[in-house]
């Protein structure tokens, strides 16, 4: 596989960050202690690189119907300057991966997937745009993307941005982007800066080609106070998400499942009038009930004890096996183990109490309400 | 890089052993687990430890060390008899990660005999520490 580096590598290795492969990607898992990093996102704020994303624009007098049909959501129905989660799937429902459209004008939308998943989306994508009146471009290995994530996160960017723009910024609202001046490195860029994340916290997602992104970087650390923001790496990123309860892909979310199992059926819109693609399967799935009175459904288990489950570690009732943890650590928040798993229906009601084989062993756990974490408003 | 304590002995499932110098002719040897462990690992939160007056055997699982991000299986680097676990470690994990070679030890042996161990160069030769 192809080793990508960030435009941000340099700056990593600057920190002492420790890498790791994500997705065909070197990206920091930690910078010094994760539990550090998780405990500043959720207690002021952190500073992540995200640059192995994709960013696919997608432009032209039928993007909005295109996109009605490339993916499961109503996409023509947002509004410009709002940013909506969905997902893209196959002819039979299975998912290809999830993602985040911002729609920057009325023909003009920017699709966001996962960073393994960004060139088999730009694929299908194009793919898909055949019949359409559409051009979708790649530009991925272009644009970097930088979060900074927590409950100081607007403070922190005020101070980039000039006084005559702050409204801008504190007025925007949670899943939505605008255009803002940041002013570093002596030049005022223009970016495209949006409310959205993958923490649980508020937060921003900053959209910046890859020449101007360790100037961005250095400056959003810059303005921060001592010890206000942190470099944040991979690590902290998978237990903040877990404890938000968000699906990962390739974890929760796969080919082999489907929307309905994930508990991401309220994504789809089988309300639509227009045909697209995985709609005759999803409306099968369910009419069948899937994830809710047949098959699996994702649920989140609380531990009892102290020990963790893994992802693939089976969940057990009665010492049979019902179902499969997808993610599980420790809740460095919580203070008590926390996993995604999925489980026969008839055990996933809340409160059902199953065990979760723990290398032989088995561990108590109890079915608990997702997120497992959720910032107070 | 991570600290390798020269006066130490390493197993190759990094665990590190202190011979007692305080009484001549003691077989007794503390165990922990290596810097180049406890960064791999990350930051230890549960750490499952075998019981006083267990026996354990040279490169056999004797506990588990338990990071945010995974499960290892913890290997005792002597064969022996357990003589006393640090329950501070028990309680408060992240001392394995602040002080490996110190307050997070993790038990005592009396030892019977050893399994293969590596002088502090040869460990750090093949882990990449830093002595």
């Amino acid at each position: 596989m192809t080793e990508n580096y960030t435009a941000l590598y340099e700056e990593h290795k600057k920190l002492g960050a420790s890498f790791t492969d994500f997705g065909g990607w070197q990206m920091p898992l930690k910078y010094s202690s994760e539990l550090a990093e998780h405990h500043a996102v959720r207690q002021s704020a952190g500073l992540f690189d995200l640059s192995h994303m994709g960013e696919v624009w997608v432009t032209g007098p039928e993007a909005a119907a295109f996109l009605d049909y490339a993916l499961v959501g109503k996409i023509s129905a947002m509004s410009v300057g709002k940013a909506k989660y969905s997902l893209i799937c196959q002819e039979d429902g299975g998912i290809i991966d999830d993602l985040i459209t911002y729609r920057r004008g009325e023909t003009k939308f920017l699709v966001v997937p996962n960073a393994g998943n960004a060139p088999v989306v730009a694929a299908a994508l194009a793919e898909r745009a055949a019949n359409f009146d559409v051009v979708v471009e790649d530009a991925s290995a272009a644009t970097s993307l930088i979060a900074v994530q927590g409950p100081k996160a607007e403070e922190i960017l005020l101070r980039l941005v000039p006084a005559e723009q702050h409204s801008v910024v504190t007025e925007l609202k949670y899943y939505a982007a605008v255009e803002v001046p940041f002013t570093f490195a002596g030049n005022t860029t223009e970016l495209l800066l949006a409310r959205t994340g993958y923490t649980g916290e508020d937060g921003f997602e900053i959209f910046v080609d890859n020449d101007a992104a360790a100037a961005l970087w250095q400056a959003i650390a810059a303005v921060a106070e001592d010890g206000e923001l942190i470099p944040a790496g991979l690590a902290s990123r998978d237990s903040l998400r877990l404890e938000a309860g968000m699906p990962l892909y390739g974890n929760e979310l796969s080919r082999e499942g489907n929307p309905f199992s994930a508990g991401l059926g309220p994504v789809v819109s089988l309300a639509k009038e227009s045909d697209f693609v995985g709609r005759a399967a999803l409306e099968a799935l369910k009419a069948q009930g899937a994830g809710s009175t047949s098959g699996r459904k994702l649920v989140g288990l609380k531990g009892l004890g102290r020990r963790a489950g893994r992802s693939h570690y089976p969940v057990l009732k009665d010492g049979v096996v019902v179902g499969e943890v997808t993610s599980g650590q420790p809740s460095p928040t919580l203070g008590h183990p926390v996993a995604l798993a999925y489980v026969d229906v008839e055990h996933a009601e809340l409160g059902t109490p199953v065990d979760v084989d723990l290398r032989g062993k088995a561990e108590p756990f109890e079915v608990v309400a997702l997120p497992f974490y959720k910032r107070a408003k | 890089m991570a600290k390798v304590a020269p006066e130490l002995q390493y197993s190759d499932e990094h665990e590190w052993v202190a011979r007692d110098s305080g009484d001549a002719g003691s077989n007794i040897v503390s165990v922990g687990i290596s810097a180049v462990a406890t960064d791999a690992l990350g930051d230890i939160v549960y750490v499952d430890l075998p019981e006083v007056g267990a026996a354990v055997t040279a490169g056999e699982t004797c506990g588990e060390v338990e990071s945010t991000k995974s499960v290892s299986d913890l290997y005792s680097p002597v064969t022996g008899e357990i003589t006393e676990v640090n329950s501070a470690v028990v309680d408060d994990p992240a001392l394995i990660n602040n002080d490996p070679y110190g307050a997070g030890w993790l038990f005592k042996v009396a030892a019977e005999s050893d399994g293969p161990l590596l002088s502090a160069e040869e460990y750090a030769a093949k882990n990449g520490g830093e002595l």
